[in-house]
C-alpha cells in the first residue's frame, strides 16, 4: 500500500523530484502517494499522456525501477514489502494497457533442474496473480521459468542462493 | 533498462571428432578385487610407421574404467605377443594374470582396416573368444569399444557398456554472454560432437530407446521449447512450444510417445504425447508441481517428481494415467529419477541436511542407499548395462561429471579442460 502510486501521481512526483535539489527518498514518495490515492478518475488521462509515463519507469528513484522480487527457500510467498512494490507496478501497468511485461521466474541451484523450473514457474505465477488482482490485464503478462539456468549470482553460498531465488519483471521494449 | 538480445547464436552441426578426449576421465576411487588382465599392444601392418589408433590402450582404458578389471601396466608386460602362437602362457601365469588379450590391426587399402583379437584364459592356456572385424578409419575407436564389450561380457557374464555415448551440456562465458552447448561423446570422452549451441539455456537431453534421436529443452526463443533431433543427420523438429513450461522430455521404450511437463493448463503437469499425431494425454491433475517423468523399461508406468505432499518426492502412475502411488519416504527431498535398465531400481537426487546426493531405491525391498558424497549432485543416469550411474557434481567452483558403480565402491570423475559440464544422459546400448 505504501508505495502505491497511480500513474498520474508518479508522473507528477517525477517532476517534483527532478526539480528538487535534495535527492528523492523513497519514504517521501510513498507517503505522498498514499495521500493522493483515490484520484482514479485521472488514470485515463495518464494513459493518454503516455510520453510522460516513461519517466517513472526510467527514474531510478521510482519504485518501478525495482524489478526483482526475492523468495525464501522452496517458497513462492511474496513478502509484504514486495506486495507494496508489486502494487506500484500493477498501477503503472493498469494505466498503460499497451505495456507488456515478462515475469522471469528463477530458483537457486539446489536440487534437480526440472523441479527448479517448476519452482521458478510457481514464483512467476504468484507474481502474476498479484498483478492481475490489481487490475493488470492477463494479456499484458507473460511468464517464463528459467529455473536454476540463469543465476543472478554465481557461487554456492547462501548469499548467492538468496539472490537467485527471484522473479524479474521485464518491461518489454524498454 | 534492460535490452533484450534477439541475436540467437545457433549452430546445428555435427563436427568431425578430434583425436582428443573432450572429457578427461580420472578414477577417483578404485575397487578391490579387480581382475588382473594383460592387454598386449596390437601388432600393426600398414603403410604408415605407426598405427592410426592404439587399440590396446582404448580397450585397457575401457576395462579399467569399469572398475572390474586391473589391466597390467605396459611396463610390466613380460613379452609383446601379437598372435596366439607367440604366447608363452607360463610367463603370464607367474604374473598372476587371469586373462590375456592379443590382436593385430592391418591396413587393407582404401582407408580400410581389419582388427582381429583373441582373449585367452591364461591358466587353462585356452582361447575364450576371437574375432576379426573389417573397419573404416572413422570407426576404429568404436570397434575397439565393441571389443571391450565382448571381453567384459565373456569374463563377467554381464553386457558391457563401452560402445555407448553420453549426451551432456556445457557452459562457457564469452565476455558478458554465456554459451550453452549440447554435445554427444563416446563413453570414454572421445569424439565429442556438437548437437546444438545457443546463447540461451539448453536442458534435459533424453535419448530415444534406439539411440538414434535425442530430445531436449531449448530456450533459444526466450521461452522453453522441446525439440527432437536425429543424432546422425542433425535434422530436428519442434515438438512442444505451449504457453509456459515445456520441459523434462522422456521417450517411451517403444519410441512412440514422449512424456513431458507442460504448464499450459496453469501449473506443471505430466502429459504423454503421441509422436505421430502429437495428440496429448494429460496424466496428472494436481495443484502441486508434477514434473520429471521417466518411463519404466516395460513402458507400463511412469515415475515422476511431485511436491503434492509438501516436499518433492517420487510417485508412480500408470502410463495411461490414474491414481499416483508414492514411492519415496526417506528424506525431505527426492527428485529427478532414472530407472535402471532392468526396472528394479530408481536413481534419484536425495536431499538431506542441505546436501543433495545420488541415491538408489530398490523397488522390491524399498531400501534406499546413498551412493555419493557431494553437496550438489544431480541428474543421475544409468549406464545401459545398469552397472554405473553417471551424474553431475561440483568440485571447487566447477561443474563436472562423475560416475559411481551401483554398489558405490568405484568412482570416477569426468571433466572438461575448461568450463562447466552438466546434465549427463547415458545412451542406450542399441543403435550401434
Amino acid at each position: 500500500m505504501k508505495y502505491q502510486l497511480n500513474g498520474l501521481f508518479a508522473v507528477l512526483l517525477v517532476g517534483i523530484l527532478a526539480g528538487c535539489s535534495t535527492t528523492g527518498d523513497k519514504a517521501a514518495v510513498g507517503d505522498a502517494a498514499v495521500e493522493d490515492r483515490g484520484t482514479t478518475a485521472v488514470t485515463s488521462g495518464v494513459g493518454a499522456a503516455g510520453s510522460f509515463a516513461g519517466y517513472s519507469l526510467d527514474d531510478p528513484a521510482s519504485p518501478l525501477s525495482r524489478r526483482v522480487i526475492y523468495f525464501e527457500f522452496d517458497s513462492s510467498n511474496v513478502s509484504a514489502a514486495d506486495q507494496d512494490l508489486l502494487a506500484s507496478h500493477a498501477t503503472y501497468l493498469a494505466g498503460n494497457s499497451g505495456q507488456m511485461v515478462t515475469l522471469e521466474g528463477h530458483a537457486d541451484e539446489s536440487g534437480s533442474r526440472e523441479y527448479n523450473i517448476g519452482l521458478g514457474d510457481r514464483r512467476a505465477q504468484a507474481v502474476r496473480r498479484i498483478l492481475e488482482l490489481q487490475g493488470v490485464a492477463p494479456q499484458q503478462v507473460n511468464t517464463v521459468s528459467y529455473g536454476e539456468e540463469k543465476p543472478a549470482a554465481e557461487g554456492h553460498s547462501d548469499a548467492a542462493w538468496r539472490l537467485n531465488r527471484r522473479v524479474e519483471i521485464v518491461y518489454i521494449g524498454r | 533498462m534492460r535490452v533484450i538480445f534477439r541475436t540467437i547464436l545457433l549452430y546445428l552441426t555435427i563436427g568431425a571428432g578430434t583425436g582428443q578426449a573432450a572429457l578427461t576421465i580420472e578414477i577417483t576411487q578404485g575397487m578391490e578385487g579387480a581382475m588382473p588382465i594383460a592387454i598386449i599392444p596390437f601388432g600393426w601392418t600398414g603403410s604408415a610407421a605407426a598405427a592410426p589408433e592404439n587399440i590396446a590402450a582404448i580397450i585397457s582404458s575401457d576395462l579399467s574404467r569399469s572398475g572390474r578389471f586391473a589391466p597390467l601396466p605396459d611396463r610390466d608386460l613380460v613379452a609383446n605377443p601379437t598372435t596366439a602362437e607367440q604366447v608363452q602362457f607360463h610367463n603370464w601365469r607367474m604374473l598372476n594374470v587371469d586373462n590375456l588379450v592379443v590382436g593385430q590391426l592391418k591396413e587393407t587399402g582404401a582407408g580400410g582396416y581389419t582388427i582381429q583379437f583373441q582373449l585367452f584364459d591364461v591358466f587353462r592356456g585356452k582361447q575364450l573368444i576371437g574375432y576379426s572385424f573389417p573397419v573404416s578409419h572413422a570407426d576404429l575407436r568404436r570397434v575397439a569399444h565393441h571389443i571391450s564389450d565382448l571381453i567384459y561380457e565373456k569374463l563377467t557374464g554381464e553386457p558391457g557398456a563401452f560402445n555407448t555415448r553420453i549426451a551432456y551440456v556445457t557452459t562457457a562465458n564469452t565476455g558478458a554472454q554465456k554459451s550453452y552447448t549440447l554435445l554427444i561423446a563416446d563413453s570414454d570422452g572421445y569424439n565429442a560432437q556438437t548437437i546444438l549451441r545457443s546463447n540461451q539455456p539448453l536442458m534435459s537431453p533424453a535419448w530415444s530407446a534406439d539411440g538414434k534421436r535425442i530430445a531436449y529443452v531449448s530456450f533459444e526463443n526466450e521461452t522453453a521449447e522441446i525439440y527432437t533431433q536425429d543424432v546422425a543427420s542433425s535434422e530436428r523438429r519442434k515438438l512442444a512450444a505451449f504457453k509456459g513450461i515445456n520441459g523434462a522430455p522422456a521417450w517411451s521404450p517403444d519410441g512412440r510417445r514422449l512424456a513431458l511437463t507442460l504448464s499450459r493448463d496453469g501449473n506443471p503437469e505430466i502429459y504423454s504425447m503421441d509422436l505421430a499425431s502429437r495428440a496429448l494425454r494429460r496424466l496428472t491433475t494436481n495443484a502441486a508441481i508434477d514434473t520429471e517423468p521417466v518411463w519404466s523399461p516395460d513402458g507400463r508406468s511412469i515415475v515422476f517428481t511431485s511436491d503434492r505432499g509438501g516436499a518433492p518426492q517420487l510417485y508412480r502412475i500408470a502410463a495411461s494415467g490414474g491414481r499416483a502411488e508414492r514411492l519415496t519416504f526417506e528424506g525431505k527431498y527426492n527428485a529427478g529419477a532414472d530407472f535402471s535398465p532392468d526396472g528394479r531400481k530408481l536413481a534419484m537426487v536425495h536431499g538431506k541436511s542441505g546436501a543433495y546426493r545420488i541415491a538408489v531405491l530398490d523397488l522390491e525391498t524399498g531400501l534406499l542407499r546413498v551412493l555419493t558424497d557431494g553437496q550438489l549432485d544431480e541428474s543421475p543416469s544409468f549406464s545401459p548395462n545398469g552397472s554405473m550411474i553417471i551424474y553431475a557434481t561440483g568440485t571447487g567452483n566447477r561443474e563436472v561429471l562423475a560416475a559411481v558403480s551401483v554398489d558405490g565402491r568405484f568412482r570416477q570423475r569426468l571433466s572438461l579442460q575448461a568450463g562447466n559440464v552438466r546434465e549427463p544422459a547415458w545412451s542406450p546400448s542399441a543403435g550401434n
